[in-house]
């Protein structure tokens, strides 16, 4: 079993297994993330990165283990996990027929939509049709959507995928302020991400 | 529940900007019905002898088109996932789809059913026994047609399996709808059968979502 450092987590993980197809991608595998903390996912294509962040999210089931949040079993409730999680795949999930603020307006916080926006500068094409908008700028909506709702963790699979530098810099503040607030991050890159302090989980491949 | 309302807006949303594809099965059934008086001749008897099964046969086809689609666009840009991160139980997500459905294309088809039983030559006391009991049939279809949708995700040719699995499904839809409106055109009471039906809804309502919801899961992972 690896750990990194143990102590007084909110998202703790132990002895988690994931079968894909007929292939064990990982067994034993723990970790735990204090309020405020950050969780790197390292290791090369297919040691089961993204497969761990779909678990952590209840998108796929763990074949063993236990995940805590909060002391408490984290996949009891699905529904009201998913109100905790706030994850971000490799698809940016973008309709091409809706608008930019179309886009983060129908899953149903009106009111946070021009916030969001503002964070990751996209304010001036809030009305055009997301079909017009850059990989790039594809990507920085998907990022506008975890400052929709508040989830104290957030799941990230190689979030700056496409970003320019300043674009990442914005992101790395939406970081920091998501930690100072006591929110948890866990992410699967192979780019140097602004997370300070950040534990690194190796998955070997 | 603000949720689900917020998912059935994005559907209807989602529908109204790709206002194509959301006419296409509108336009398919009337174009369906439309070829019968042309291939098995005009004479008033006969048609409105076979009207109500027309009616009911087309409509089922034309509610499978958009189907494929229901969770497929969203299977592929990933907004299945967070659909299913959404806070809702998979099974609420299931049926706010479905409930899109019916809005976007039952709804319709049962506007239309009534011009094209009436040039079918339905039987005037048929007429409004066949709009009643499509009312039950076009919520079924887009609930059984949800299930078909949910499990066939993911499966390579998906389309072409969603008819082979959909259709048997919905045969006592088509078996009470039409008897119901035959019943009413020979003067007998349509009641059994509209009940029947309405007993069939009421079962479909809960175990459609869930076995959806269900299958929404299985595709995800």
């Amino acid at each position: 079993m690896r750990r990194n450092k143990a102590g007084d987590g909110v998202l703790e993980a132990e002895g988690l297994a994931s079968i894909r197809g007929e292939r064990l991608v990982f067994a034993g595998l723990g970790f735990s993330v204090a309020p405020g903390g950050a969780l790197l996912l390292v290791g090369p294509n297919g040691s089961g990165k993204s497969t761990l962040l779909r678990l952590v999210a209840g998108l796929v089931r763990a074949e063993a283990g236990r995940l805590r949040w909060q002391g408490a079993d984290a996949l009891a409730d699905l529904a009201e996990h998913a109100g905790r999680v706030a994850y971000l795949g490799h698809q940016d999930a973008v309709k091409p027929g809706m608008t930019v603020a179309e886009n983060l307006s129908v899953w149903g916080f009106r009111d946070r939509v021009a916030p969001a926006l503002e964070r990751v500068a996209l304010t001036s094409l809030a009305d055009l049709p997301a079909k017009m908008l850059s990989a790039g700028q594809r990507r920085r909506l998907a990022l506008a959507r975890l400052a929709l709702r508040p989830a104290p963790i957030w799941l990230l699979d190689e979030p700056t995928l496409g970003l320019d530098v300043a674009s990442v810099a914005r992101f790395g503040d939406m970081l920091a302020a998501h930690r100072a607030e006591g929110g948890v991050v866990m992410a699967a890159t192979h780019l140097p991400l602004p997370l300070p302090g950040a534990a690194e989980l190796s998955l070997a491949a | 529940m603000r949720l689900f309302f917020a998912l059935l807006r994005r559907e209807l949303r989602l529908s109204l900007r790709h206002g194509a594809d959301t006419l296409a099965a509108v336009l398919f059934f009337l174009v369906t019905a439309t070829l019968f008086p042309l291939a098995i001749g005009p004479a008033p008897e006969t048609l409105g002898r076979l009207a109500p099964g027309i009616v009911y046969v087309c409509a089922l086809l034309a509610a499978l088109l958009p189907l494929d689609r229901l969770f497929g666009a969203d299977y592929e840009d990933g907004s299945l996932d967070l659909l299913l991160l959404s806070g809702l139980p998979a099974a609420a997500v299931a049926a706010a789809k479905a409930g899109g459905h019916w809005l976007v294309t039952g709804l319709p088809l049962l506007l239309a059913a009534a011009p094209i039983a009436i040039m079918l030559r339905i039987a005037d006391d048929a007429l409004p026994v066949l709009l009643l009991g499509l009312l039950p049939a076009t919520l079924l279809l887009s609930l059984l047609g949800t299930v078909g949708a949910a499990v066939v995700l993911g499966a390579r040719r998906g389309g072409v399996l969603l008819p082979l699995l959909v259709l048997p499904l919905t045969t006592p839809v088509l078996i009470f709808g039409v008897a119901a409106a035959d019943a009413a055109s020979g003067g007998q009471s349509a009641r059994p059968h509209l009940l029947l039906l309405t007993a069939f809804l009421a079962a479909a309502l809960p175990l459609c979502p869930l076995a959806a919801g269900a299958a929404l899961r299985g595709a995800a992972e």
